[in-house]
């Protein structure tokens, strides 16, 4: 177990380097010149001059791989730079946005694990049912859907048709932030980010425990006499979430996507949509970090769904 | 092309719209006079004068050593008295005032002022307003109520760059960018609010300084509620969310009324096309003024700004009273711009495009892709410039491709501030500034005697001789213009009546949004009883 780990962390340093050389790469090939970032508006009556010198103050002039062993060497000694577009170092912006994302991913991610669970037995329970077949027609119809539509979609309908929830943002326009305000407004993002990434988990559940049905200790379960419950809940589930567990750590890119495109429209002040801002601002600072972040999120991901698969299953072994 | 950034603002606005009678509920605005509850369409990205905040005044958290009046003059803030200049207007002396302190409680005095401009100056700060100053030599602290500023050059407009914020001498002791300065997110100054609260994308809340020179605000709490999208900020009006807001001149117009009063301010904020000298179309003299003359301004002002905007002429608007020379003009006429082309030998061809000596004259005009006026301005001078037989081609670009077409293809301009005649004209317009820099004197126009004009009106300390030279500037350009300036915009906003009181309108920068606009005074603003 500590090898896997191991060899796994060892594994993903050469794996974000080169994520972070490839962010750079692509920066200097970009046709967007930094220094208009840094400008804004005053780049309309700066002189030549002044914008060289503010160049070279800020290293920009400097060649791409130079730029970045400095960049690198600042990580290494903890200082992830400075984002041009929200005009403060990037620890800050992290530490300020971090843990709306984890709390909007995590509220995200358990409500769809519970959801699909839920949904997932009782489809293969009530196999070929009418119940059945409605969830297993709404699942490949919301895989389809991009996790936007139904954000919007769910704010038509509860913030404003209904009027039942807040459209977006962390607070009402001209409230203080506090958990009942936070709360209100987290339930919309959380269930559609949740929603966005169940049908995936409902099929799957679904698919397994309908191939724990025929296994030979179902049968036995059955055979014995036991209540239907019992022998779904106590004896199929249990064989069918293993493999559950590790696509969970697989759906973690789909999470992240999902983040982004859930926390623009609702304008969450999180990591995923400063994501965004990032990009449209040509602010590469920000955005390898932020890059390198998701490229962790998913491999922390993919370990702990193998860590978790040893550790039910020790007939598992990961990385062969 | 549509990305999916424009999809989900488009689908929301629509969306938006669709619902108008349900808006989400909430909001403070309305009740508390002691409270106000704005929106604003744009966010700063720094509150660091040295990277540009409020570099025209009305900071909200800093003073400068000199402030707007609302009339077009500047009054004394942190100055005791109007600066002192020397004959040759070369170096100013500034009284300052006493017993004023920073927000951090640190007593202002001549070091804070002299810290504040040599770090402005200073490259290792990379402030983005040096260029502004390039005119400065040193700064000194003649005692510790009074300084000194001394020019490189005559520069009589020198009050003018007296308005941006003066910061702490403390804040700058270290020099470094100022990208990674905390100013950016926690301003220090003496103004007359101070930052409590900055939720970046969401909102800002401004608190009253208590301890402020000019007495406490009696508004004591202003927020301010980030919302891009015009359509959604004109409807949580309507739902009577705010106390006001900025929004495009119709719909200001539209949402106005019952609560609400629409008020649409004078600006120096022109749009203007630039036609570079070394084009063979552009650079023809006979060609700059055809198209100026085919212009349909007054058109313009009514279709593309609903009637709230000035034909341009020159850059000086007649709201900067003093300096507008109103015999500067350049009446519409189209049949006379085509007889100007005849004239000057480019004939009609077969296709309604005239050419000379096999030159067809088209050219480009480039206008930024993500300002939909701009390219409203771009069409309609295409329009025109095709009735007299100049063919317009249009293309959207960024900043990056914008500047390096430049010098060769024309552009739609915007900009001004209308606190002094001199940075309106001279970066634009005096061929000194050719190659000095992208966005100064972008289409390389020479002229000796707008030349001779500008720099006269540097050079002399006197405003009502001030005010002749550039009379004369304005003149001697629209003989031979080089750009065609079309408009001055005016900015519109709703405000909340009956209150406060203490309204009073103001002419605008190109700088809008809730620190200008009616709010550019709230600090003066009083509850209605």
């Amino acid at each position: 177990m500590a090898g896997l780990v191991a060899r796994r962390i060892v594994l993903a340093v050469p794996v974000l380097l080169f994520v972070s050389l490839a962010v750079f790469l692509l920066a200097a090939a970009s046709p967007f010149d930094p220094i208009h970032q840094y400008y804004g508006v005053q780049i309309f009556d700066a002189s030549a001059a002044d914008v060289a010198r503010v160049r070279q103050q800020l290293g920009l002039d400097r060649p791409v791989p130079l730029r970045f062993l400095d960049w690198l060497g600042g990580v290494l000694s903890g200082d992830l730079g400075v984002s041009r577009s929200m005009r403060r170092p990037v620890a800050d912006v992290l530490a300020e946005r971090l843990p709306w994302t984890l709390l909007l991913a995590g509220c995200g991610l358990a409500l769809a694990v519970v959801f699909s669970l839920f949904v997932g037995t009782l489809a293969a329970w009530r196999q070929g049912g009418w119940l059945d077949r409605l969830i297993t027609a709404l699942g490949h119809a919301l895989e389809g859907i991009p996790p936007f539509v139904v954000a919007l979609l769910a704010i038509a309908s509860f913030s404003l048709g209904l009027g039942w929830l807040p459209v977006a943002g962390l607070t009402d326009a001209g409230s203080a932030l506090g958990p009942a305000q936070v709360a209100e407004h987290l339930v919309l993002p959380a269930a559609v980010l949740g929603l966005s990434q169940s049908p995936w988990l409902v099929l799957h559940v679904r698919q397994s425990l309908l191939a724990a049905f025929t296994e030979d200790h179902v049968t036995g379960a059955r055979a014995r006499g036991l209540r239907e419950r019992v022998v779904v809940l106590r004896h199929a589930l249990p064989t069918a979430l293993l493999p559950f567990v590790t696509l969970i750590g697989a759906r973690v890119p789909e999470l992240v996507t999902g983040a982004v495109l859930v926390e623009e429209v609702f304008s969450w002040p999180g990591v995923a949509s400063a994501v965004v801002t990032a990009a449209r601002a040509a602010d590469y600072p920000l955005l390898t970090v932020l890059t390198l972040l998701a490229t962790a999120a998913v491999l922390l991901g993919s370990l702990l769904a193998d860590v978790a698969a040893v550790l039910l299953d020790p007939r598992v072994s990961a990385d062969g | 092309m549509l990305n999916r950034r424009t999809l989900i603002t488009s689908s929301m606005a629509a969306l938006a719209v669709a619902s108008t009678s349900c808006a989400a509920p909430s909001g403070t605005g309305g009740g508390d006079p002691a409270n106000m509850l704005l929106a604003d369409g744009y966010e700063p990205s720094s509150l660091n004068p040295l990277l540009g905040y409020a570099r025209w005044g009305a900071a909200k958290f800093y003073d400068g050593l000199l402030a707007f009046d609302g009339n077009g003059r500047l009054r004394p803030a942190l100055a005791a008295e109007q600066p002192r200049p020397s004959d040759d207007a070369r170096t100013w002396t500034v009284r300052l005032r006493r017993g004023v302190k920073f927000h951090n409680g640190e007593p202002f005095g001549a070091r804070d002022v002299v810290a504040t401009y040599r770090a402005a100056i200073d490259p290792a700060y990379a402030a983005t307003i040096s260029s502004g100053l390039s005119m400065l030599d040193e700064v000194e602290a003649v005692d510790e109520h009074t300084v000194r500023f001394r020019l490189n050059v005559p520069y009589a407009a020198w009050p003018a760059r007296m308005v941006m914020g003066i910061l702490p001498a403390s804040a700058l002791a270290e020099a470094i960018p100022q990208e990674r300065s905390p100013l950016n997110t926690q301003p220090v100054g003496t103004g007359p609010y101070r930052l409590a609260e900055w939720r970046r994308g969401e909102r800002m809340v401004w608190r009253a300084n208590r301890n402020y020179w000019g007495g406490t605000p009696r508004i004591g709490e202003i927020t301010v509620v980030f919302a891009t999208d015009d359509n959604t900020r004109a409807q949580r009006v309507q739902a009577g969310e705010f106390d006001g807001t900025v929004l495009p001149p119709l719909l200001a117009e539209r949402v106005g009324g019952g609560a609400y009063r629409t008020v649409h301010h004078d600006t120096a904020d022109y749009r203007a096309i630039t036609l570079p000298a070394d084009h063979p179309v552009t650079g023809d003299p006979a060609v700059r003024m055809a198209l100026n003359l085919a212009a349909n301004r007054s058109e313009m002002v009514d279709s593309l700004l609903g009637g709230h905007g000035e034909p341009a002429y020159t850059p000086i608007p007649p709201s900067m009273e003093r300096f507008h020379e109103p015999e500067a003009r350049l009446e519409f006429d189209q049949r006379r711009a085509r007889e100007i082309l005849e004239e000057g030998g480019w004939r009609s061809g077969s296709d309604g495009i005239r050419t000379r000596n096999g030159t067809r004259a088209s050219f480009t005009v480039m206008y930024f892709a993500d300002d939909t006026l701009r390219k409203k301005f771009a069409q309609a001078f295409a329009s025109d410039a095709g009735k007299v037989g100049v063919r317009v081609e249009l293309a959207g670009v960024d900043r990056t491709e914008a500047a390096e077409r430049i010098g060769t293809d024309a552009i739609v301009l915007g900009g001004g501030t209308p606190l002094d005649p001199d940075p309106q004209m001279y970066p634009g317009l005096h061929s000194s500034m050719i190659g000095t820099g992208t966005y100064r004197n972008p289409a390389k126009y020479r002229n000796s005697r707008v030349d001779a004009a500008l720099d006269a009106g540097r050079n002399t300390v006197g405003e009502a001789e001030r005010a002749r030279h550039y009379k004369e500037a304005q003149r001697a350009y629209v003989e031979d213009p080089g750009l065609v300036y079309l408009a001055f915009i005016q900015h519109s906003y709703v405000v909340r009546t009956g209150v406060w009181n203490g309204y009073q309108p103001v002419v605008e920068p190109h700088t809008h949004g809730t620190t200008w606009g009616p709010w550019w005074n709230v600090e003066d603003w009083t509850p209605k009883k």
